[in-house]
């Protein structure tokens, strides 16, 4: 039997988890999926929100302000990128320009630094913004995170420090019999004292296997375009239209790998699983970051994507007990900023919520660092040397649009965490993200997870179960 | 530091083509780095045969055309490293690569070809609506599987794009046992060769739909339908004219992109054709360094690859002698009506040889037409083209004579015959 | 009147073949040598691969020394499917020497040294 039940390994259940695995507790975490941060927390703006636009007293600003403030010393102790390279939105008229005052009255209601920028001083910043921008709100601590590697690696963490986690393990029941949890899975029975309910898009349905709920989640889909990293400095803050009630609004960035990122659309569908794009909505996207950055280069385009953000009916983060138990904790709807909040979110729910309930005591052998991550790409010519020397296997190259050596890879497949899609490579290496989308590299790292994971090539999953590359030998 | 008299990245057709002709005009300091396992690049896995009717007048496989570039370069004792990645250089022709028995290696060449050929365009690139599951794959991709490694990525496959990888790899795909469905094909034209729509669809009953696009990829994990639709004059979808096919693959022969990322990372100009701009030497503005092959632009056959490859070995060995200096007559190449690129971007008039290749791609088939070379206006030639269609590379022959010191710009156009005066 | 796409160079040309088998759209004489052989005996050289055991490679690649009845393509794929090499393999090696029945040998297009 295990202390506590985290269900959802998405990234408030890799904070929630980590956190939980600083005490003596005997702590799992339970994914549907057959990898970690496999589905909202992987396909996102990759942004750590200032946090300066939600309303002040929500859960959103509260948690966002104070996960903003904890990225840098985690990203640290993670070894993820990240760059508070900070946010400007974009005013294009006189009205536009009013609203920009009021926010910047928002973001100190906060505590959040905003500072208005006229014309001149935008397009200093910004040289590529279009020259009918007014002016801009600059939110010096936004940032930018690599999403993937953010999870992957709080769960390593969680991991290494005595958690569990189990994968392709869908939870289908929840009872409580005499005091104790009983979840029935696709993977067997798991019992609990506790249950923290992480599940993102299906938290609702899991808070309903206890007791009835008055708010639900609606998948609200996102769709965006993935551009190469053609130039250095094409973009350089995370560049936002005025919010609006659809959300932040379609955004231009750079990401952590140097790579621009074109949207958001927002827009409700009716199933959890619809990760689809569409030309049509892809178009709109298109020519609203067009009215803000005219020349975005769309032919350097390497990628195009949705994601589903779990938005709940509150309109805020739901994080508390359930009506009736202390010992279920509901953390969801977890949409924008849950990215930037998470963090807080974590401490919030295992130091407030957990902690007066269950008896526990910090383990005196915490280790909040993970082995750091070799990145060949970041050293010098000398580093490279010393380490290949040492293990050729950095010296042979796999991925060569991102240029990702042997060693690297293999080196994710050893860690605690495990990585068993080809996917899952690419999330935690990069390898595949490139402009020939794994044209090249694909093919190696397939062979390498079928002997690493000693399982024929014709096994070997692209993504889900079930998505193999291979269909058969030809001879 | 390492140096070398002339280092070419890649040790495919393009960058043995080059070492070969600058080893025979002379330079002997010359290092290849290729990186993969073998010499020969993308040859290797194209098992197919018609290659090197120009070359070698006579029908080879992929494979035997590139043993018999090996072979040159063995006999010469060319030195080349297998495995062996480039990962930057810089305009002072610094380059470092990476293998895994000497590490990071810095070496500074006196001159560099980048033969790095090319990429196909993906899924991603095109963003094709609908879910992103396992099963939609490059033709590419499905011929390294398939050729080198002998595994099968489908049983029931559709193919998007009738690019000649795709129509070879739809024979390839039936004759190891697979179905092949269809071949949509966006525009009201085929982008492959007519011998490869003969001999790899209408030998096999495979139907070809042009005009037609994948509107929708349908399947969670794995890839269970697609649906395709007719699209209007103007490319987009028409509504009501979907079909849908039951198949386990999606692959996509969209077209190929230069490789060109090293030489723009050091702000080389690129030019229309996605690789760098080059003079006639296939120098680019950077003096020393070189691009040949697919990573210039991309060729339709590997026998005017090598010669490309020669043009630009040949250039770096005058290069290398001393003897290719920047003169003072420039004439800048314009794509002009019906025009996609022209190769070279620029023709130092100084330099050139008394016969200038002019190399491009119309923008769409047409009938009866004249080529029209102008310089500031002045028409210097017409060409009159009976058929000439996009999946074609041109190459022609320009006389140098008929260029003046005074011309700025020499355009390409394509112009109807009934339009010339 | 038949009208046919020649496969012998990547030009492709457009052949017409009249009822006493003249023919025309053809750039070259080999154009024409095809037509008439297309339209009496069509014939096609096979590439495949076949199995190999080498360090590096699963598959070796072949191809019929010359083109065999357009008829025999897809049997002679069954003779294909049949061989095993064991590397090294040098290229040009006979590895069938009457694909499907036709008189035509199946050679290696390539070298794999180990």
């Amino acid at each position: 039997m295990f202390d506590v039940i985290v269900i959802g390994a998405g990234v408030s259940g890799a904070f929630v988890t980590r956190n939980l695995s600083r005490y003596e507790l005997n702590v799992i975490c339970l994914e549907a999926k057959n990898d970690v941060g496999d589905v909202s927390s992987m396909a996102n703006s990759a942004i750590v929100h200032s946090g300066y636009d939600p309303l002040p007293g929500t859960n959103k600003a509260k948690f966002n302000v104070l996960g903003n403030k904890m990225y840098p010393s985690i990203c640290k102790e993670l070894d993820v990128s990240f760059s508070p390279i900070g946010s400007m939105t974009l005013g294009f008229n006189e009205e536009n320009m009013a609203t920009l005052a009021s926010l910047k009255e928002r973001a100190k209601e906060n505590g959040v630094e905003a500072i208005l920028l006229d014309k001149e001083e935008t397009l200093k910043l910004e040289p590529n913004i279009s020259s009918s921008v007014m002016g801009s709100l600059l939110c010096p601590t936004a940032g930018i995170i690599n999403p993937f590697t953010l999870v992957a690696h709080c769960f390593e963490n969680a991991l290494d420090n005595g958690a569990k986690l189990e994968l392709n393990c869908k939870v289908t029941s929840i009872k409580k019999e005499d005091g104790i949890y009983v979840l029935e899975t696709t993977k067997g029975i798991y019992k609990a004292k506790m249950v923290i309910n992480c599940a993102g898009l299906y938290a609702d349905k899991i808070a309903s296997m206890v007791e009835p709920i008055d708010w639900h989640i609606s998948p609200r889909k996102g769709e965006y375009y993935v551009l190469d990293h053609f130039k250095p400095d094409f973009v350089n803050h995370v560049l936002f239209p005025l919010p609006t009630e659809k959300g932040k609004g379609i955004l231009v960035t750079r990401t952590t790998s140097n790579n621009y990122l074109v949207g958001p659309s927002s827009e409700f569908v009716d199933s959890k699983d619809d990760t689809s794009t569409d030309s049509l909505t892809l178009g709109e996207v298109k020519k609203s970051a067009v009215s803000m950055v005219p020349s975005i280069p769309f032919y350097e385009q390497i990628r195009t994507f949705s994601g589903l953000r779990a938005t709940p009916s509150t309109h805020d983060f739901v994080i508390s007990y359930s009506k009736n138990d202390k010992y279920f904790i509901n953390v969801a709807g977890i949409e924008s900023p849950g990215l930037a909040s998470s963090p807080a979110i974590g401490k919030y729910v295992v130091e407030e919520l957990v902690k007066p309930v269950l008896n526990m005591k910090e383990k005196a052998n915490f280790n909040p660092n993970i082995k750091p991550y070799i990145k060949m790409n970041d050293l010098s010519i000398e580093e490279r040397n010393q380490i290949i020397k040492k293990n050729p296997k950095y010296g042979q190259m796999i991925c060569n649009c991102e240029k990702i050596s042997l060693g690297e890879i293999e080196d994710v497949l050893s860690r605690s965490l495990p990585c068993l899609t080809i996917k899952a490579v690419k999330k935690r290496t990069r390898a595949g993200f490139g402009k020939c989308q794994g044209g090249f590299c694909q093919s190696k790292v397939l062979f390498l997870l079928a002997d690493k994971l000693n399982i024929s090539p014709l096994e070997v999953n692209y993504d889900g179960e079930g998505s193999y590359i291979l269909k058969e030998e030809s001879k | 530091m390492r140096k070398v008299d002339l280092l070419i990245i890649g040790g495919g057709s393009a960058g043995m083509a080059a070492a070969i002709k600058a080893y025979d005009e002379g330079i002997k300091d010359i290092l290849i780095l290729e990186k993969g396992e073998f010499l020969g690049g993308i040859l290797n896995q194209c098992i197919h045969n018609g290659f090197g009717l120009h070359e070698f007048k006579e029908e080879l496989t992929g494979p035997e055309f590139l043993t018999r570039f090996v072979n040159q370069v063995e006999e010469r004792h060319i030195p080349y490293k297998l495995n062996s990645y480039v990962t930057s250089l810089t305009k002072d022709k610094v380059v470092t690569y990476v293998n895994s028995s000497e590490g990071a290696v810095q070496i500074e060449a006196k001159a560099i070809i980048m033969a790095a050929g090319c990429l196909e365009r993906s899924a991603g690139a095109i963003g094709i609506p609908g879910e992103r599951p396992a099963g939609v794959i490059t033709a590419g991709q499905a011929q390294l599987y398939l050729n080198e490694y002998g595994y099968l990525v489908g049983k029931k496959v559709f193919i998007l794009g009738s690019g000649d990888i795709g129509l070879i790899m739809a024979r390839r795909m039936t004759l190891e046992g697979a179905k092949v469905l269809g071949v949509a094909e966006l525009m009201p034209y085929s982008n492959g060769l007519n011998r490869n729509i003969q001999q790899c669809l209408i030998d096999f009953n495979i139907p070809l739909y042009l005009s037609h696009t994948v509107t929708n990829i349908i399947g969670k994990d794995k890839l269970e339908a697609i649906e395709i639709s007719k699209v209007d004059d103007k490319l987009q979808p028409i509504k009501g004219t979907e079909q849908r096919f039951d198949v386990d693959t999606l692959m996509l022969s969209v077209g190929l992109l230069p490789n060109n990322a090293l030489l723009n990372n050091i702000g080389i100009p690129q030019s229309r054709s996605r690789g760098s701009c080059v003079n006639e030497h296939m120098e680019t503005e950077v003096e020393g360094i070189f691009s040949c092959g697919n990573v210039l632009h991309v060729h339709d056959l590997v026998d005017y690859v090598v010669e490309e490859g020669r043009l630009a070995g040949l250039g770096a060995s005058i290069y290398l002698k001393g003897n290719l200096h920047k003169g003072e007559h420039e004439i800048s190449t314009v794509a002009g009506d019906g025009i996609g690129y022209v190769v070279p971007s620029t023709i130092d008039l100084d330099n050139a040889m008394d016969s200038i290749e002019i190399k491009f791609r119309v923008r769409k088939p047409s009938k009866n037409v004249y080529i029209e070379y102008s310089c500031d206006g002045n028409v210097i030639k017409k060409v009159y083209k009976m058929a000439i269609i996009p999946s074609e590379m041109e190459i022609y022959k320009l006389d140098k004579k008929l260029l003046n010191k005074d011309y700025k710009t020499l355009k390409v156009s394509l112009v109807n015959k009934e339009d010339v005066k | 009147m038949k009208e046919l796409t020649c496969i012998v160079c990547p030009r492709g040309c457009h052949l017409l073949i009249d009822d006493n088998n003249k023919v025309s759209g053809n750039s070259c004489p080999r154009g024409e040598k095809y037509a008439i052989q297309e339209i009496t005996d069509p014939r096609r050289t096979l590439t495949s691969t076949v199995r190999v055991d080498s360090k590096l490679l699963r598959v070796c690649p072949v191809k019929s020394v010359a083109p065999i009845k357009k008829d025999l393509v897809i049997l002679a794929m069954k003779d294909v499917n049949k061989i095993h090499l064991k590397a090294p393999v040098k290229m040009g090696q006979v590895v069938c020497d009457n694909l499907a029945g036709s008189g035509v040998a199946l050679v290696t297009t390539r070298d794999i040294k180990e």
